[in-house]
């Protein structure tokens, strides 16, 4: 089920209003008309919600309102109306937004932007460009089908008018119904000359100059600095005492403030206030603060991960996701019988601009200055916080100096607002990277069991998986979440992935909340989410299931990938199911060199996933190849080849760094990254204990997209998830050694060499 | 009063003396290019030039650079076109940037005392600078463009 299905609102305020082209002092305004006009002209005074609009010079503004966290999304939204509207791109302007309830739901994450910003953005632009032409002919003096729209101009034989005239001179207002909306040509794909093309990403330059300006930049004159007093645990800590004697000798000290929050989001928290951030930072440190702590103060991560294996091993708990008819009658009748499980440790985000907010009440208004990922999930825990209606709060946009998932709990605003209203200034609030961390909403431990059973000749006819893990939609946005079969409602984001393309008779999938993670911490959306740790286990076992049929992995899967079912796939961006998979998996294969004899200690290792969400599938496929040191156990990267199809791809570059960077993430979580839970708090909090993949680390990359005109679809997290299964499989094509909990450690890949 | 120069500015430093240089820089005199990641001077964002040498502003009290000329990514050139900014623009190096001021100071000092670096050589310079976005194909490659002066060569 795809994020817009779940969330019908969403949907409509994206597709079912009506389009209005209106006259402003400045130009056009293009976009979304309200509910309420949606049917009718504008009336007189009446603002639309604005996507673009194109001003009297010709200047094109496309307003954006997704966070710029490094996928360079503003281009690529703004490649994607100017090409159906035929702008010149060099006056296109890229404006990120402040949070509005005119722009409906803000989030950025998922990979969903390009994937739903498309079909959205195209209209718009096919509505304008429809419009221009008829209102161009008019100035030529020609007929409309005598006109083509090229380059900021319509053009009718050697004469032409541009954007701007026509802005100036024509009258471009108009209103479509959603049907008419649809009804417009769109271009065809020959016919693109932006999307799928070169081009520099528009926020570049500002990130080589140090102008770019992020959360952490954000000033105000007069603001009050602070620095958190973090509790103990996430949820159960209650001030008893504030002992402040000490950091009174600090210059530039203020006070300590015990927060009161309503919304229940900082409990127990205390801010350090002081003129500068040095003097909090200082002076926070020197301040005693007692809690009254509960449970959650004794947990670790082995508790956490018996808590996980106890909820597997009971049928009785969690969702059903996907139980098809007859799963336990197959593995009772089965010829032989698979199960493995696998784990996953806690991982940080470590996105490296610790988070930050600045909260001031200004002309009626409480503003958020912070970088944010999420303003439609944080305003109502916001407006609940402060006590005031979420239409008088905003969240100003800044650059996310990285996100990750991190910045979609947006709970870090909420401790600035509360000191802001406490004391009635501004106040800036910064996290060391240690509060950064110790306050990260991180990757929940997952416990997985898989189980697969086969019948005569090999051939699959069950399989089973069940997932154990903190649920990050559970504890932020249980109305996220949708009902198994049995009725019980899961976190879709924390078992995508378990619900596969591959065809293997009865399937039975079975999320499960891991109770005790979400009561000791806030679990959080990391990059790529379930599937990061779904698709662990799943191509791990893919191999496995492979090796113990005596079948060649490659076979094994391409056999399961047959496309027959509810694999099929239909569209517009699931078209192709799984054969789309098996193409890209074939593909790298093939390029990686799969098959061909490899020095000794040397292996190379298949993984594939569909991505994010069946509904919006980016078929990535990924070759490993690693050298793996017998005496030591360290694993050496040496090359990752990557195949994805993500049907058409708007800004080439940004997609290819977008896979770079993800198919990176996947190895420093494979290899490097992993922390534990220790009385109820992360153990590693800054760059001593935890480490992430350096420059040193990083292996030959091999990165292709295979050739579409299908609707594009997400790229920010996909390449996350092959990346380690493609390790742990090679890494048994080198020395035989299965390791199945992630991170890999040295230690256990030498256990594992001797088992 | 201690002072140090900064982009060639001459600044009396007003706070106690173990004020991190970093804060200074970034609150003092308001140039926010420089970056705060990690405080223990192990990610690099926060990376400066001190007589032309890198430094960590973030573990450097400021009085310690007292008399010395601090440069930071606002003051590496006056029209922000070093060869290396030229060159992190032609490969696109930037995802999310945070790290990229720190990143672009560190590759400044490498090329000064290593116009001609190895590959070898980049890894080893570079790798105390965190990238979280983890471009670092791209790192290099801006490095080995500026080196081989092909920077005004776009991609």
């Amino acid at each position: 089920m795809t994020f817009l299905q779940r969330n019908p609102e969403a949907a409509a305020a994206l597709s079912r209003r009506g389009f209005l082209i209106t006259a402003t002092s400045a130009g056009v305004a293009l976009g979304f008309a309200g509910e309420v006009t949606a049917a009718g002209p504008a009336p007189a005074g009446f603002e639309p919600t604005i996507w673009y609009s194109i001003g009297r010079d010709g200047t094109v503004t496309v307003n954006v309102i997704r966070a710029e966290l490094g996928q360079h999304v503003g281009t690529a939204i703004a490649r994607i109306v100017a090409d159906e509207l035929e702008a010149d791109w060099s006056k296109v302007q890229v404006k990120t937004v402040d949070s509005d309830a005119k722009w409906g739901l803000m989030v950025t994450g998922g990979s969903w932007s390009v994937w739903q910003s498309y079909p959205i953005y195209s209209q718009a632009g096919a509505a304008g460009r429809t419009v221009l032409i008829e209102e161009g002919a008019k100035l030529l003096g020609v007929a409309p089908g005598a006109c083509v729209a090229r380059n900021g101009a319509i053009h009718a034989g050697k004469a032409s008018v541009s954007y701007g005239a026509i802005v100036t001179r024509g009258n471009l207002a108009r209103s479509f119904t959603p049907e008419q909306l649809a009804k417009l040509p769109m271009k065809p794909a020959a016919e693109r000359r932006l999307i799928g093309k070169a081009v520099q990403a528009r926020d570049i330059p500002s990130k080589t100059n140090g102008q770019g300006v992020y959360g952490i930049d954000a000033v105000v004159p007069g603001m009050v600095y602070a620095r958190p007093k973090l509790p103990p645990t996430r949820y159960d800590s209650v001030v008893v005492s504030i002992d402040d004697s000490a950091a009174k000798a600090v210059p530039g000290y203020q006070k300590s403030l015990a927060l009161d929050d309503p919304s229940g989001t900082v409990p127990g928290w205390v801010v350090v206030l002081a003129d500068s951030f040095v003097a909090a930072n200082k002076a926070c440190d020197l301040v005693k603060v007692t809690w009254k702590t509960g449970e959650a103060a004794k947990v670790s991560e082995a508790d956490l991960q018996r808590r996980s294996a106890e909820l597997i091993a009971d049928p009785n708990a969690g969702s059903l996701v996907v139980e098809d008819a007859g799963v336990d009658q197959a593995f009772a009748a089965a010829k032989s019988k698979l199960e493995a499980t696998y784990t996953t440790a806690t991982a940080l985000h470590f996105q490296m601009e610790p988070v930050n907010a600045l909260a001031f009440e200004k002309d009626g208004v409480f503003e958020i200055h912070t970088g944010n990922q999420w303003q439609s999930l944080v305003l109502p825990w916001l407006a609940k916080a402060l006590g005031r209606p979420e239409n008088t709060i905003v969240m100003k946009s800044y650059l996310l100096g990285g996100g990750f998932g991190r910045r979609l709990n947006g709970d870090y605003a909420i401790p600035a607002a509360l000191a802001s209203k406490a004391i009635g200034k501004p106040v800036k609030l910064v996290f060391t990277r240690a509060d950064d961390s110790r306050f990260d909403s991180p990757r929940a431990p997952s416990v997985q069991r898989v189980r697969m059973a086969f019948g005569e000749a090999g051939r699959v006819t069950a399989m089973d998986h069940a997932a154990a893990a903190g649920w990050p939609t559970l504890a932020m946005a249980p109305f996220f979440m949708p009902k198994g079969t049995n009725g019980v409602a899961y976190d879709p984001f924390s078992v995508n992935g378990a619900d596969h393309w591959y065809t293997v008779g009865a399937q039975r999938v079975r999320a499960v909340n891991n109770d005790l993670a979400n009561s000791t911490f806030r679990p959080g959306w990391l990059r790529s989410v379930g599937p990061g740790w779904t698709n662990w286990a799943l191509e791990s076992f893919m191999d496995e299931a492979a090796h113990s049929q005596g079948a060649d992995p490659l076979a094994f899967r391409l056999k399961l990938l047959d496309g027959v079912g509810r694999n099929a796939g239909s569209g517009p961006t699931a078209v192709g199911g799984a054969h789309r998979q098996a193409a890209v998996l074939a593909a790298v294969a093939k390029k990686a060199g799969w098959g061909a004899a490899l020095p000794k200690n040397t292996g190379l290792g298949l993984a594939t996933t569909f991505g994010q969400e069946r509904d919006m599938p980016t078929w990535v496929a990924c070759a490993a190849r690693v050298r793996v040191d017998p005496q030591t156990g360290v694993v050496k990267v040496e090359k990752l080849t990557l195949v994805a199809d993500c049907g058409t791809v708007v800004h080439p570059d940004g997609a290819l760094a977008q896979m770079q960077g993800a198919s990176l993430w996947g190895m420093s979580l494979a290899l490097f990254e992993g922390t534990e839970f220790r009385d109820g708090q992360v153990k590693d909090t800054n760059l001593g204990g935890y480490t992430p993949l350096r420059m040193a680390d990083v292996p030959d990359l091999d990165i292709e997209f295979m050739p579409s005109t299908e609707p594009p679809v997400g790229l920010g997290e996909p390449a996350t998830t092959v990346v380690g299964p493609a390790i742990g499989n090679a890494i048994f094509n080198a020395v035989g050694a299965r390791v199945r909990d992630l991170p890999i450690r040295p230690a256990a890949v030498l256990k594992a060499m001797k088992a | 009063m201690t002072t140090l120069t900064i982009n060639g500015r001459q600044v009396s430093l007003r706070g106690p003396d173990d004020t991190p240089l970093l804060w200074v820089i970034r609150d003092e005199i308001g140039l926010k290019g420089t970056k705060f990641g990690c405080g223990i001077g192990q990610c690099g964002a926060c990376t400066v030039h001190v007589d032309g040498k890198a430094v960590r502003s973030c573990v450097t009290p400021a009085a310690a650079v007292a008399g010395r000329a601090v440069t930071t990514i606002e003051g590496l050139d006056p029209r922000g076109a070093h060869p290396l900014q030229t060159a992190w623009v032609a490969a696109q190096v930037p995802q999310c940037g945070y790290c990229q001021s720190g990143q672009i100071m560190q590759a400044a000092a490498l090329l000064k005392a290593t116009p001609h670096p190895t590959d070898a050589d980049i890894d080893h310079g570079m790798n105390g600078n965190l990238c979280r976005c983890m471009a670092y194909v791209r790192i290099k490659a801006a490095i080995k463009l500026a080196a081989a002066g092909q920077a005004g060569v776009h991609a």
